[in-house]
């Protein structure tokens, strides 16, 4: 695998390996801890997003590396109207292996057309960002034990969320997968999902306005933030924003095993009273996070 | 020109009804110096009603446009007045520098020397999307 731009790209058996990988780091972290020694990975963000830079970072650092880069288009040559391509040729001269954001969709394709050194799509506005799909692959794994026969409640912004797109397309590909949509009428999951991949692949599903109804069957509830920067209306994010808050109450019916699980940052979408409760994987989901970042660089840099 | 016939050159036929001043423009024919036809509302036994277009010269023409803007058409190669080829266009599995990008947040829309790249995504609903973007462009 040269690139990674969309989740799309992996097959379930190189989505197995890697969460094989993943879950022998978290096994075995000193075995790792010097397997990137005198490699380099550019993170590229063109927009700021701590978390994930962080976590590219620290994925390659625990793996001996060293990490270089930008955090916002302001601090590097785009602000003097480089393009995509010409930003890439000139890192990858320095570079091993690079992680890009950028706000553009598509952009890291882009990169991926030009560059010298594998590509790891970090974020492209909208469209991709499939190490949260793979960190959320791997968190359900963890923590339920496999990734087939699950009921998986989404809810909140559906519509937007491309976290939300990902998961449906990548979990719709293992045995026995039911989806409970929950979400106002405004950010229903779009129809092309529906058509494309849940009709096509004959997955049951249910659409709800009620966070409640079906909270007795999930496994797991996937919460999920509505974003302000993908509304073009200001008064459509401020009516839909408060519209899910989960809290203790509501959660009252719910499975013992159920896992509770979210992108982050969150802003009011889950109570804090919700954190304590052992159910609650999101901060969790971080950490997994990092260590299949650290599955990835090695995947790419073909690091035995 | 005689419109019934042209000595060497190029009929495109089977273009449906009111679509051949827009093939006109895509192949850019207003840029050729021989006789260029185009007949509309014909009729076609086929079709009802169909237009026609009658180059009077060999030209290259692109085939990807016709195919993606009316892939039922039929092209006739005419030489020294006989038919020598006649074929139908196919849908392209990617065209290039065709249609635009309308995704305003797509990395084309800020990077002008990109090429505008379209997949054939879904053959059966006939459904093309940016190469980059994977928006969806407009149906021709
Ligand atoms: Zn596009």
């Amino acid at each position: 695998m040269k690139n990674l731009i969309d989740i799309k790209d992996l097959n379930v058996e190189e989505i197995e390996e890697l969460i094989k990988v993943a879950k022998d780091i978290i096994q075995n972290k000193e075995k790792y801890s010097h397997k990137c020694d005198g490699k380099k990975l550019a993170t590229l963000f063109f927009e700021p997003s701590t978390r994930t830079r962080l976590s590219f970072e620290a994925a390659m650092m625990d793996l001996g590396g060293n990490v270089l880069g930008f955090s916002s288009a302001s601090s590097s040559s785009t602000a003097k109207g480089e393009s995509v391509a010409d930003t890439i040729r000139t890192v990858g001269c320095y570079v091993d292996i690079i992680a890009m954001r950028h706000p553009k969709e598509g952009a890291p394709l882009v990169a991926a057309e030009k560059s010298v050194v594998p590509i790891i799509n970090a974020g492209d506005g909208g469209h991709n960002h499939p190490t949260q799909t793979l960190t959320d692959l791997l968190t359900i794994k963890c923590e339920k034990g496999r990734l087939e026969d699950l009921t998986i409640g989404l809810c909140g912004d559906l519509k937007f969320g491309r976290t939300v797109h990902s998961l449906i397309t990548a979990m719709s590909r293992y045995k026995n997968i039911k989806f409970v949509l929950i979400s106002p009428d405004e950010l229903k999951i779009p129809e092309y999902l529906k058509e494309d991949v849940l009709e096509k692949n004959n997955i049951e599903f249910i659409e709800t306005k009620d966070i409640e109804e079906y909270m007795d069957k999930l496994d797991i509830l996937y919460m999920t933030r509505v974003q302000k920067e993908r509304f073009f209306n200001e008064e459509d994010y401020i009516r839909l924003k408060d519209y899910y808050i989960l809290n203790k109450e509501k959660l009252e019916k719910a499975k013992k095993d159920l896992c509770i699980m979210h992108p982050l940052p969150r802003v009011n979408e889950i109570s804090i009273d919700v954190d304590d409760d052992p159910r609650a994987a999101y901060f969790r989901q971080v950490e997994y996070g990092k260590y299949i970042r650290m599955a990835l660089i090695l995947k790419m840099l073909e690091v035995k | 020109m005689n419109i019934d016939s042209i000595k060497n050159g190029i009929v495109i036929d089977h273009i449906k009804a009111k679509k051949g001043m827009e093939i006109y423009e895509a192949l850019n024919l207003q840029e050729l110096e021989c006789s260029v036809a185009i007949i509309t509302n014909a009729k076609s036994k086929k079709m009802g009603r169909k237009d026609i277009i009658k180059i009077d010269k060999s030209i290259d023409i692109d085939l990807d446009i016709l195919g993606y803007i009316d892939p039922d058409i039929t092209i006739n190669i005419v030489k020294d007045d006989k038919l020598i080829k006649k074929f139908h266009v196919t849908k392209p599995e990617k065209i290039v520098n065709i249609v635009k990008c309308q995704n305003p947040r797509c990395i084309t829309s800020v990077e002008k020397e990109l090429d505008q790249v379209f997949i054939l995504t879904d053959k059966e609903k006939q459904i093309y999307r940016c190469k980059y973007c994977e928006g969806r462009s407009f149906n021709p």
